[in-house]
């Protein structure tokens, strides 16, 4: 195997949390609804995820009770936030530190412990090609789900009718109430989705990529996904785009640690914030027109009574 | 019968008032039960939490030293809230502030100095946070870039610079290689109140903090803009006000006050810089600010509340073996009932009696 | 209440029978019945808060009335959601239309489309169904690209599609040209003669008598006439509507020989955003003891020009604007209010009041300027209440609590308290926006008489609105704005609607520009 591969290798298992993560967040989004909790969701799926995978035995179990943890803690911003009709912001933040703090307890009794990480997929003769083999052919499932799902999505939004009426509650949730769409149901199961995916996003993280539970192992993945968003305007294929810079990014400054540049290594870990910051500046700026986040993003809906 | 729900035209200033304490109920309520789950007992384990730290003067101390950086940052971070600008990087302006005040600490060391070094620390910790916490502000107002994301991206960056300096330029060359800086000498101290324990003059100075920012909330056209950007941003706009010029100003003064909370933090708590110099105080101020409902004497009481559940967790951790994670969980799940309650009151629920309900004549 | 016109034979397509519907303490249909029979076209009159809309809304499935029963074609029928009144043949042509800006024509129409078509196939029928009813819609714009009336020709369109038996308009012509409005009913003709009932929602008395046959008169709630409006002179229907008679503010024809006291000299700003408009060259003087009216569909840059008058956004250039004699073009809103100048902006909550905020509060908004009531940064909380206490008695502010919040007043009281904040101070230059937009007759004629008298005394006033009748009733001269342009006012006696209508729809020989507002 060579460096390059070495380092595509890493870069593509480093940019799929944020792949999966991002594109849940995306189409919670697109729905209207901003749900900063995507760190406390992901962290909680990360130890449920590996909870569940240690006591059962199941990787596939695991990743299950990931993805239901994600989808438990989106049901309780639902409830604030879409229910209760709370502030979308101060919910996500509540969600983000009761997740901290609930996936502590949840890992206490699991840290240290190791498991095996999950198989890469290996496929005579194809995983053998030299360099696409490897990179193409010899992944983990996870990589594959993410490019599915990004996929999925982009077809969802685009083509299906399904996909049109949620991007009409984003847009503007009082025409699409007037045409008679439940806008909070359509918006609790976008918020359930991105809850699920962060979830799974949280699971892929400890049971594929380190493979062992520490306490805020996430490390602000969820909030770098939220900024992925913003960077990739609200389209799924820029998404793939930002998360692949971003995971490449974290890539190149922990090569070039291990190569011993004379850099603080502290600069280097700093360097993935500081690029989220400059790529929101130079996105912000250049959004215009209608091709930028969706009209209704943020704003509480509620019915006449 | 039947349950009519109607939203309020006018929330009533006493539901305002109670719906923090219905809030705490409900927590202490799921706290109980989080307890019976964890295998203690419900009673013994909200006393640990919730009275054992009001129960001997050396706590009733450890609560006012937690509470002093809490209410001072949200008290910043309420005129941030209550002005649509939301900075939650208050723990990355405090590690600023304590990395500024701590330099003139660094620099002074060993050096002849005199009763000038600690108003230069706080100073230079304020004008560090301020700085820090105009980076977002400057990035919203001249690039609409989000500030909820710059603001926090910020404070991990800010992290691993004070993790460097502690490691490297700023290490105790006595310090047995611990990333630690030397202990700073006793002018660049907070000065302590009491013989034993360290209350020291910062909780003074978050009382005076409290007292004008209440003024300035109540009294001021200041504080009438500050709300009213909010609440209207185009009547601001009318009313002659720029939103961009207070974006600044709020973003300016809350990392000031989370900048002086470092200070306290390095100066009177801890006497050096370490890697982790806060245990959250700058999202848990995020807390106290909304039990605080975004009012300063209100997060004052609230600022008090969580600093006894820091010392509870403290408490229940060597008395119960509990996580230090149970007092996250308690925070998280009190700022929920908060929204919640807070959303709820915004209804009006009451009960008909009689009346047939739905299109029947 | 007795059928007033025939009703007898067939049985009606839809009757509304005893609908009551209460918001909270708010009765706001109050034992209401209606029926529309088969191919009529029915008029549902009745002032800015009679209920209308609501009623509509109960028939679109939109709200669920708290008792009473509907009938479609003498079966009861349970209305739960909008699907279930399209499937029944019910179309609704939104006031505020139900549009989604960032989205295409196609998009928008298959969105109120039940039948799961693909937008591809929606796009084709589009284009067949607006040309036969000679509406042209192209089916790939983004709806933010269109002009209103264009925009109002998706919501006709996208009922059209569906083939339904009653069409309901709520105040489809408020935000159109005369001419607009003409091909409106042209349009509204065909409709008709293929046997389609209409249920025509309106204020405007003359429309209702030449396109209606039935008319269903609601005041406060309740069903006060149901009579046929051509029988009727428009006199006796606004009495019906109203509860009185409503007398035309008065005003004496005054001499426009005073100084100019705002004068605007080729401004031009570029649009403020990409939904903006950008101004250009707009030049205006407004005289002493004058009211200008500026007419103009919305979203032609009136927004724009309020807060270029109002210092909201100041221009690049000082003497762009000049009040008494003070170029004021790079001055803020309060220099221009120390000035003598005053602002009612379009948008009671939001913009000229802050809804959750209490009125001693609104009254600090714009009077912290003015008057007195802020000393060194403090504010003078007994003062601003003396303030309100007068702005209250002047324009007869009716409030429930002592100092309630601004969303808690009715349209017509929070806009007498926003009008009286501005007009206690007897300003020197007056800028209103739409100042009865959304009023009750009463409130209106209150308002309207207040700025007929500020010009009297001397003061300088230039009224935005897009009611026509409102502004050949108070103003001295009119000009229209189109695409961010301002054509030369003309004086108000003499000049046809039909003239004003041309300028509005871009028609016009002056500066008004042969462009489409916003193009892509």
């Amino acid at each position: 195997m060579t460096l390059l591969e070495a380092i595509l290798l890493t870069v593509i298992t480093a940019s799929t949390p944020l792949v999966i993560a991002a594109i849940g967040e995306l189409v919670v989004e697109r729905a209207g609804v901003v749900n900063l909790g995507v760190e406390g969701m992901m962290i909680m799926g990360a130890a449920c995820g590996f909870a569940a995978a240690i006591m059962t035995g199941s990787t596939f179990i695991g990743v299950l009770a990931g993805v239901g943890a994600g989808v438990a803690m989106s049901l309780i911003f639902a409830l604030l936030a879409l229910g209760l009709a709370a502030n979308q912001i101060a919910s996500g933040l509540a969600l983000t530190i009761f997740g901290l703090g609930l996936s502590g307890l949840v890992g206490a009794s699991f840290i240290g412990a190791k498991r095996e990480a999950m198989p890469k997929l290996d496929v005579p003769v194809l995983t053998d090609l030299p360099f696409v083999g490897p990179v193409v052919f010899g992944q983990d499932p996870f990589v594959y789900i993410s490019v599915l799902l990004v996929v999925s999505v982009w077809w969802f939004l685009t083509r299906t009718r399904a996909g049109l009426v949620l991007r009409a509650c984003g847009e503007n949730h009082t025409s699409a109430h007037a045409l008679g769409y439940r806008v909070l149901r359509i918006r609790l199961f976008a918020v359930m989705f991105g809850g699920g995916c962060a979830g799974l996003a949280g699971a892929y993280l400890s049971l594929a990529y380190t493979p062992f539970w520490s306490p805020g192992m996430t490390a602000g993945r969820g909030w770098i996904a939220l900024a992925i968003v913003v960077f990739a305007s609200w389209l799924p294929w820029r998404l793939l785009m930002g998360a692949y810079l971003f995971g490449g990014i974290t890539i190149l400054q922990l090569h070039a640690q291990g190569m011993g540049v004379r850099i603080p290594s502290q600069l280097l870990s700093a360097l993935p914030y500081l690029v989220t910051i400059v790529a929101l500046v130079v996105i912000s700026r250049r959004r215009s027109g209608w091709n930028a986040a969706p009209g209704a993003l943020g704003k509480p809906f509620s019915r006449d009574y | 019968m039947r349950l009519v729900i109607a939203r309020r035209q006018d929330v009533p200033g006493w539901l305002k008032l109670v719906s923090p304490l219905y809030a705490i109920a409900l927590t202490l309520l799921s706290g109980a039960a989080m307890f019976a789950a964890l295998g203690v007992s419900p009673t013994t384990g909200l006393y640990t939490y919730f009275v054992s730290p009001l129960t001997d003067a050396w706590a009733l101390q450890e609560v006012a030293v937690k509470a002093t950086p809490l209410v001072l940052i949200a008290v910043g971070l309420s005129l941030c809230y209550l002005s649509d600008n939301w900075n939650i990087g208050a723990e990355g302006q405090l590690v600023i502030g304590a990395v500024f005040g701590a330099a003139v600490a660094v620099a002074t060391h060993g050096a002849p100095n005199g009763p000038w070094v600690l108003p230069a620390m706080i100073v230079a910790g304020m004008v560090g946070g301020a700085l820090f916490a105009m980076i977002p502000a400057i990035l919203k107002t001249r690039f609409q870039a989000n500030e909820i994301l710059t603001s926090l991206m910020l404070v991990y960056v800010a992290e691993l610079l004070l993790d460097w300096l502690v490691r490297g330029p700023w290490r105790d060359p006595h310090g047995f290689n611990f990333p630690q800086t030397v202990m700073f000498e006793p002018e660049a101290q907070m000065t302590r109140l009491m013989d034993v324990g360290r209350l020291n003059i910062s909780a003074p100075l978050a009382l005076l903090v409290v007292a004008v920012a209440a003024i300035l909330l109540a009294r001021t056209l200041k504080g009438f803009e500050i709300r009213v950007v909010g609440e209207a941003p185009r009547a601001a706009r009318f009313a002659g006000w720029d939103p961009r010029t207070l974006t600044w100003t709020v973003f300016a003064i809350s990392g000031a006050l989370a900048g002086l909370a470092g200070v306290v933090e390095a100066s009177g708590t801890l006497g050096q810089l370490q890697p982790n110099i806060s245990p959250g105080y700058g999202f848990t101020a995020i807390i106290v600010a909304f039990l605080g409902r975004l009012n300063p004497i209100g997060c004052l009481a609230a600022a008090i509340f969580l600093a006894v559940t820091f010392i509870g967790g403290e408490n229940a951790q060597i008395a119960l073996r509990l996580p230090l994670d149970v007092t996250r969980v308690f925070q998280g799940m009190l700022l929920f009932y908060i929204l919640a309650c807070d959303a709820v009151i915004a209804f009006r629920f009451t009960i008909v009696r009689g009346d047939a309900s739905g299109a029947t004549a | 209440m007795d059928q007033a016109v025939g009703s007898a034979g067939s049985t009606p397509l839809v009757a509304m029978h005893a609908i009551v519907k209460t918001f909270g303490d708010l009765v706001a249909n109050d034992c209401v019945d209606l029926d529309i029979r088969e191919g009529e076209t029915h008029a549902l009159l009745g002032e800015n808060g009679a209920g209308k809309s609501t009623l509509v809304k109960i028939l679109y499935g939109l709200l669920q009335p708290t008792s009473g029963r509907i009938l479609w074609r003498g079966a009861p029928v349970s209305l739960p959601d909008p699907k279930a009144a399209r499937r029944l043949g019910i179309g609704m042509v939104f006031q505020h239309f139900s549009l989604f800006d960032a989205m295409t024509v196609a998009e928008n129409i298959a969105l109120a489309l039940d039948d799961a078509r693909a937008v591809n196939d929606v796009a084709d029928r589009v284009v067949e169904v607006s040309r036969s009813y000679g509406l042209p819609l192209e089916p790939g714009r983004e709806v933010w690209t269109l002009s209103v009336g264009e925009r109002q020709r998706i919501e006709i369109v996208r009922c059209l599609m569906q083939n339904p038996r009653l069409l309901v308009l709520d105040e489809p012509t408020s935000v159109l040209t005369p001419q607009e409005t003409g091909v409106l009913f042209e349009t509204l003709g065909r409709i008709r003669a293929e046997g389609r009932s209409i249920l025509y929602i309106s204020h405007k008395l003359e429309e209702v008598r030449t396109l209606c046959e039935r008319a269903t008169i609601l005041r406060h709630g309740k069903v006060i006439a149901a009579c046929d409006p051509r029988t009727q002179t428009a006199a006796a229907l606004a009495r019906m509507m109203v509860g009185a008679d409503v007398g035309a503010a008065r005003k004496a024809a005054g001499a426009l020989d005073g100084p100019v006291r705002l004068a605007v000299r080729g401004l031009s700003l570029p649009a403020p955003d990409d939904h903006g408009v950008a101004l250009r060259e707009v030049r205006l003087e407004v005289r002493a003891g004058e009211i200008l009216g500026v007419a103009g569909v919305a979203g032609n840059g009136q927004g724009e020009l309020f807060n270029a008058l109002s210092g909201e956004t100041p221009a690049p250039d000082a003497a762009a604007v000049v009040m008494d004699g003070v170029e004021v073009g790079r001055a803020g809103p309060n220099a221009r209010r120390a000035l003598g100048g005053a602002f009612v902006p379009e948008e009671r909550l939001g913009h000229g009041t802050a809804p959750g905020m209490t009125l001693t509060d609104n009254a600090i908004l714009t009077g912290h300027a003015t008057h007195g009531l802020v000393r060194r940064g403090f504010i003078d909380r007994a003062a601003a209440q003396a303030f309100v206490d007068r702005i209250v008695a002047a324009f007869d502010v009716r409030k429930g609590a002592r100092d309630p919040a601004a969303r808690t007043l009715s349209g017509g009281n929070l806009q007498k308290f926003v009008v009286g904040r501005e007009m206690l101070g007897d300003p020197g230059v007056l800028v209103v926006a739409q100042p009865t937009w959304g009023v009750d007759a009463g409130a209106a004629q209150i308002i309207r008489q207040a700025l007929v008298d500020r010009a009297l005394a001397g003061g300088a006033v230039v009224v935005i609105s897009q009611d026509l009748d409102e502004l050949f009733e108070i103003a001295d001269r009119i000009c229209v704005m189109f695409n961010g342009a301002l054509s030369a006012p003309a004086p108000a006696d003499g000049l046809s609607r039909e003239a004003v209508g041309l300028l509005m729809g871009g028609h016009g020989e002056s500066n008004a520009r042969e462009t489409q507002p916003c193009a892509s």
